[in-house]
């Protein structure tokens, strides 16, 4: 009685999507990690086609480009590579408080950036001045007030007004670098570079220049752990985070939070303004912080907010922009290879997480031929 | 009459996940120019099934057949290709849009012309007896005016095949009369009318058949006129129940909160609550009537310390101390510190009581977690109280640290009224403590407020469904607007009576607004 | 001066205008496109290889160049990348339901990748000294405007010396504006960023919607990468050099609160104060520096007033950022 007609107005979708139930988390991380492997398989293939060297050759110059002769003893390049997973963790460390909270932070950059200007000032104005000890306190301090008070204004107008963060907190991006161009123009001597400054360095652990970074960072990735899992405060984020009515329900006072939680968001993107100008370059140009602010967000959402997650993201993405660069520098290909790399990959994790959250489900075709 | 079949289901199943069926082996039949009712419990898969053959949904297994014809429906363009239209529990209605805009939407006949599709709207709201402006915006409309726009979405389209899921919810007993008389009309004109519902007495004067489901299967049709409540109730739950809620008699009242002239703005700077003033005692029930939107969440938010007042005092008299402490303008936390015990179970669990993405203990730590000095918090505490709850309202979930929003709604709800009571509350407010649950989740509910009744517990409960308040409560206070329009005994009242209260303003604002 | 001021003032503007055109058309649909600077990039990369072969094959030679060929080749190029980089941000966040912000930074990281990659191996490829590679024979017919133009004095200057992408620019504003707001096709794209559980019950094919709301976006804000290689710059490239307009061309759509007729104004005023500070007399090279800051000082100072006003039609599309999953319980 069905004729065929009919049915074959509306196909039957061959397949279609469905919600799964939470997957086990091996599972779950064996899905990203093939994501990660098959995306750096890819674009190693890319390469291969670009440069003709063979996927083993490829393989290797990006291994040696981030670690390099490292079975011969040599770890000048391990200390470089775990500063810059340092750098970038540190700020990605930052964000995840004030991205728990649902507040799309995108100010990174600019905040570390203020942080940096504000230790270079004291380094310049009161490195000849002051003792040693004294003068790194001002410039820790001072670093992380900048820092704070970048995070603190968009935090403000977004708990009173609820003006969009998202924006407010690009733009101060920009501010802060103009402000940057105009400092360096005007102490540089129009030359438009500061040269280093000997005061107000981060002392050197024998004679490692890095340690002294790694271990901040190591501490504070611990601490950051703890604070968002078992403090007080990091409850009422995630509370404020999932739900403002909640926490209004329970007497959370949502605006201090909010502000509180940049203040802290901001202060920790100054301290990695800190860790690049006193512990790094002692000095600063517009391009310090050099786009990391925005890796970060991804590295923190990538991460899922867990700071221990974040650390093999953090480990993985500056492998992949040292070791892509490595073989574009060898291949005389244009540094910008290592971008587009790292572009690849993440939007080849980001778009696994569909696997991990859907099934998609065949029609069992019934049975045709019912004449 | 001739009955043909208009929409016929065979064998239809649905799952959600691996381990949830919604639907399992339906099979049913609808006539042309009759009004089918489905009826089940909440969670029974009644919707579901509806939008399957309104096109949300994709059935697993099964066929749908259309006027005789089988027919693959894979979106809700299909569906309207059959003429079947649904009018949904929640509007689906673009909220800046006008209603005219809302009718039109997604309609492809070539030219767009929203002035003759005005005239249409006001020819086919003139033929069937409804009242509507087709230029006004749906975020400035009532919750009837929503749904009237819903229903002529659906006629405009040329439905001959009409779902309602639960159309009455939101409605007064006249506001649901008048929609009744609608929908005979229309069986009347030979459409077919499917009604969506939970109500017996709604059931028995309205359809011509009745359909049950119960868990997501089918148990069976009837005839109206063959059979009575009590042997649908029997079809619905699967054994015999009694629906009686035991009701005791107030004694050792006193007074425990004192509202007095409560006035209150929202956002968009209109007035919500007008001189509101009441009573709640000590070990009594106060039910709160009214059409859904007329103030009620802004009351008992103003109770807990949410809404900012513009006029008004909140007198509570402290059983153990003896001190009266006014609660106006104090936060949530003030109103806690000076010993005020008022747990409140809000309307939106997940979004306001709960943590959806929260395990249960998380979740306990909503109310507990600032005691003590330390910078760190305790979970310890919380998991007794998470455990226990499990154990005493027989919570069905995995475990302790299993997300809330994963529990089915009654589960939800008990967590939350569980963790309330835990409290040991003075005050204690529920806002539709049973929407959206069965029936057995829905009467340990009733009776854990009967529990704290009993204890002396001041309730005060915001329901919808008359019949509920009418054999619960012991007092019951009708809002419309916004005000206060009368108080009566539960005991006494008919539902026709607190129909009226509710209506009463309701005329009122349509000639301030006139 | 004030002439030229004003003239400068749109040229500046037009990318940016081209960009939140772009971005409000896939706002509509609502999502959040945060790799629309990215787009942008390959939008201009796109264009740039496409003339760059061209040119090569003419032999550099101008008088083989056709007019129209020197035209629709860019243009097509331009257009081809830039939806193909939608495509992948809606196969992403559509399909695979991936987070939008994520997506649209990885975007946006992809496209100045690329653009700056293929860039730099152009200018290799040409081996001059240069950091740069000029089109500026291509750029010349890009940059051609109407003869009478000069002939009018003030009023000519302002309204009729542009190049043709600039009237493109503001047709496409109007013409967008147009279609949202009078026609099916808009009201059923706006229903759909607004509400699209409400869309789909209605049958209207979300998911399709969205797949072309986002690339058709994606085209426009493309073009605008173009317009800014071919006109602004007179053809030459040289990495990085279109900045952040991508993200002022963001900011801009709050700024004109989804409404591509504003973002007309906007995109002039925008462009306006990226100039101020050459055209104000008697400023230091520092204190030029600091008033780069202007367009972003203004942008927050906007930014905070429309936040202020709470009118229920100045607000974005309601389940913007939002994925949309229609079996979601």
């Amino acid at each position: 009685m069905a004729d065929n007609t009919t049915v074959k107005h509306h196909r039957e979708p061959l397949f279609h999507i469905a919600k799964r139930d939470d997957m086990v988390w091996w599972k779950a991380w064996l899905i990203r990690i093939a994501a990660i492997v098959i995306s750096i398989f890819a674009m190693s293939l890319v390469s291969m086609a670009l440069t003709e060297k063979s996927l083993f050759e490829t393989l290797e110059i990006m291994y040696r480009g981030v670690l390099g002769r490292i079975e011969e003893g040599s770890t000048v390049m391990l200390w470089k590579y775990l500063q810059q997973i340092a750098i970038l963790l540190c700020l990605s460390l930052a964000l995840t408080p004030a991205f728990k909270m649902k507040f799309w932070n995108c100010g990174a950059e600019g905040q570390a950036l203020v942080g940096g200007l504000g230790a270079l000032i004291v380094m310049i104005e009161l490195g000849p001045k002051l003792p040693y000890g004294v003068l790194m306190v001002v410039v820790v301090a001072v670093s992380i007030l900048a820092g704070a008070i970048w995070g603190l204004l968009p935090a403000i107008f977004k708990a009173f007004f609820n003006t969009n963060e998202t924006l407010f907190t690009l733009m101060m991006n920009y501010i802060a670098t103009q402000i940057i161009a105009y400092y360096v123009y005007i102490k540089g001597g129009g030359s438009n570079v500061i040269s280093p400054v000997a005061y107000g360095n981060f002392p050197k652990v024998g004679d490692n220049k890095y340690l002294v970074n790694i271990i901040i960072v190591a501490v504070l990735t611990v601490a950051m752990y703890i604070y968002l899992k078992y403090s007080k405060q990091g409850y009422e984020i995630s509370v404020v985070g999932e739900s403002q009515n909640t926490a209004r329900y329970i007497g959370i006072n949502v605006k201090k939070v909010i502000i509180r939680t940049m203040c802290i968001s901001g202060a920790l993107c100054g301290v990695a303004g800190l860790l690049l100008v006193a512990g790094t370059d002692h000095t600063i140009r517009t391009d310090t912080v050099g786009g990391q602010g925005f890796t970060a967000i991804m590295m923190s959402w990538l991460g899922q907010f867990n700071p221990f997650i974040m650390v093999f993201m953090t480990a993985l993405i500056i492998f992949l922009k040292l070791g892509a660069g490595k073989v574009a520098d060898t291949c005389r290909l244009n540094s910008s290879f290592s971008d587009i790399f790292i572009g690849v990959v993440i939007l080849c994790v980001v778009g696994c997480e569909f696997f991990i959250r859907y099934t998609i489900k065949f029609r069992h075709h019934k049975k045709e031929g019912k004449a | 009459m001739t009955n043909q079949p208009a929409i016929e289901l065979k064998n239809i199943t649905k799952r959600f996940g691996a381990k949830v069926i919604a639907n399992k082996n339906v099979c049913l039949t609808a006539n042309h120019g009759e009004i089918l009712s489905i009826l089940g419990e909440n969670g029974s898969g009644k919707t579901t099934l509806m939008n399957m053959i309104s096109g949300i949904y994709f059935p697993d297994e099964g066929q749908i057949f259309v006027n005789g014809e089988e027919v693959v429906i894979t979106s809700p363009k299909d569906a309207f290709s059959y003429k079947i239209g649904m009018i949904h529990q929640h509007f689906k209605l673009v909220d800046v849009f006008t209603a005219a805009e809302n009718i039109v939407l997604g309609i492809d006949d070539g030219k767009y012309d929203l002035k003759s599709s005005t005239k249409q709207i006001k020819e086919i709201s003139e033929q069937y007896g409804f009242e509507l402006d087709p230029d006004k915006k749906i975020y400035t409309m009532s919750v009837s005016e929503k749904q009237t726009v819903e229903i002529i979405k659906v006629l405009y389209r040329g439905a001959d095949i009409l779902i309602l899921d639960e159309p009455t919810a939101v409605l007064t007993p006249q506001e649901t009369e008048k929609l009744f008389a609608i929908l005979r009309r229309m069986r009347d004109d030979g459409k077919c009318i499917i009604i969506i519902t939970h109500k017996l007495h709604e059931v028995m004067s309205l359809s011509d058949r009745v359909s049950v489901l119960r868990k997501g299967e089918y148990v069976g049709t009837v005839e109206t006129k063959n059979t009575t409540e009590s042997e649908l109730t029997e079809m619905m739950v699967g054994k015999k129940i009694s629906l009686n809620i035991d009701r005791s008699d107030v004694k050792n009242t006193e007074d425990r909160l004192v509202v007095k002239n409560l006035n209150c703005f929202n956002r968009e700077g209109a007035q919500v609550l007008h001189d509101v003033s009441f009573t709640a005692r000590s070990g009594e029930i106060l039910g709160i009537a009214g059409i859904a939107g007329s103030g009620q969440r802004e009351l008992l938010e103003s109770i807990a310390g949410l809404q900012h007042l513009a006029g008004g005092e909140i007198i509570y008299y402290n059983p153990k101390t003896g001190s009266v402490d006014n609660l106006r303008d104090k936060s949530p936390v003030q109103i806690r510190d000076l010993g005020v015990r008022l747990s409140f179970v809000p309307e939106d669990r997940l979004g306001m009581g709960l943590v959806g993405n929260m395990d249960i203990v998380d979740n306990m730590m909503l109310r507990s977690y600032r005691k003590g000095k330390s910078f760190f918090v305790k979970r310890k505490g919380p998991k007794d109280l998470a455990t226990k709850i499990i154990n005493d309202l027989e919570v069905v979930t995995p475990g302790t640290n299993t997300p809330v929003r994963r529990l089915s709604g009654g589960n939800v709800q008990k967590v939350l009224v569980g963790r309330e009571i835990a409290a040991s509350p003075t005050v204690l407010m529920v806002a539709y403590p049973v929407r959206g649950l069965d029936i057995n989740s829905s009467y340990m509910i009733y009776n854990l407020l009967n529990e704290q009744k009993e204890k002396g517990v001041a309730i005060i409960f915001v329901g919808e469904d008359l019949d509920v308040l009418i054999e619960l409560c012991d007092r019951i206070m009708v809002i419309g607007s916004g005000r206060i329009t009368g108080t009566v005994d539960a005991r006494t009242v008919t539902k026709d009576e607190i129909g009226l209260l509710m209506t009463k303003t309701t005329d009122e604002k349509g000639d301030n607004n006139g | 001066m004030i002439v030229r001021f004003i003239c400068r003032a749109i040229l500046l503007g037009v990318p940016l205008l081209y960009g939140s055109t772009g971005e409000i058309i896939t706002e509509k649909s609502g999502h959040l496109n945060l790799g629309i600077p990215g787009i942008m990039y390959m939008g201009a990369i796109s264009g740039v290889i496409g003339s760059f072969l061209y040119e090569m094959s003419c032999g550099n030679d101008i008088t083989r160049m056709n007019a129209f060929l020197a035209i629709l080749i860019p243009l097509l190029c331009a257009v081809a990348g830039s939806v193909l980089m939608g495509l992948i941000y809606s196969f992403l966040t559509v399909t695979l339901r991936a987070n939008q912000n994520v997506t649209g930074l990885a975007i946006t990281t992809f496209g100045i990748g690329m653009g700056n990659f293929f860039g730099g191996s152009l200018i290799k490829l040409t081996e001059s000294d240069m950091p740069s590679i000029a089109l500026t024979k291509t750029s010349g017919f890009f940059s051609a405007k109407l003869p009478f133009a000069s002939k009018l004095g003030w009023f000519g200057e302002i309204f009729l010396s542009h190049d043709f992408l600039t009237y493109a620019a503001i047709i496409i504003a109007v013409i967008t504006t147009i279609v949202l707001n009078r026609t099916r096709v808009g009201l059923n794209l706006r229903s759909v960023g607004e509400n699209p559980a409400t869309a789909d019950a209605a049958g209207i094919n979300v998911t399709r919607y969205k797949y072309i709301a986002t690339m058709i976006g994606s085209a426009v804000a493309g073009l605008g990468g173009l317009q800014y290689v071919m006109a602004y710059a007179n053809g030459v490239w040289s990495n990085n050099a279109f900045g952040d307009r991508g993200w002022l061309a963001i900011a801009l759509v709050i700024f004109a609160l989804w409404k591509p007729s504003i973002a007309i104004l906007g995109a002039f005023l925008f462009g306006a104060l990226c100039n101020a500070n050459n055209y104000i007399q008697g400023l230091g090279t520092e204190t030029q520096e600091l008033f780069k800051m202007l367009p972003y000082v203004v942008t927050i100072i906007v930014l905070v007033f429309t936040s202020m006003r709470k009118k229920r039609e100045h607000q974005p599309p309601e389940s913007l950022g939002l994925t949309y999953f229609r079996e979601e319980r």
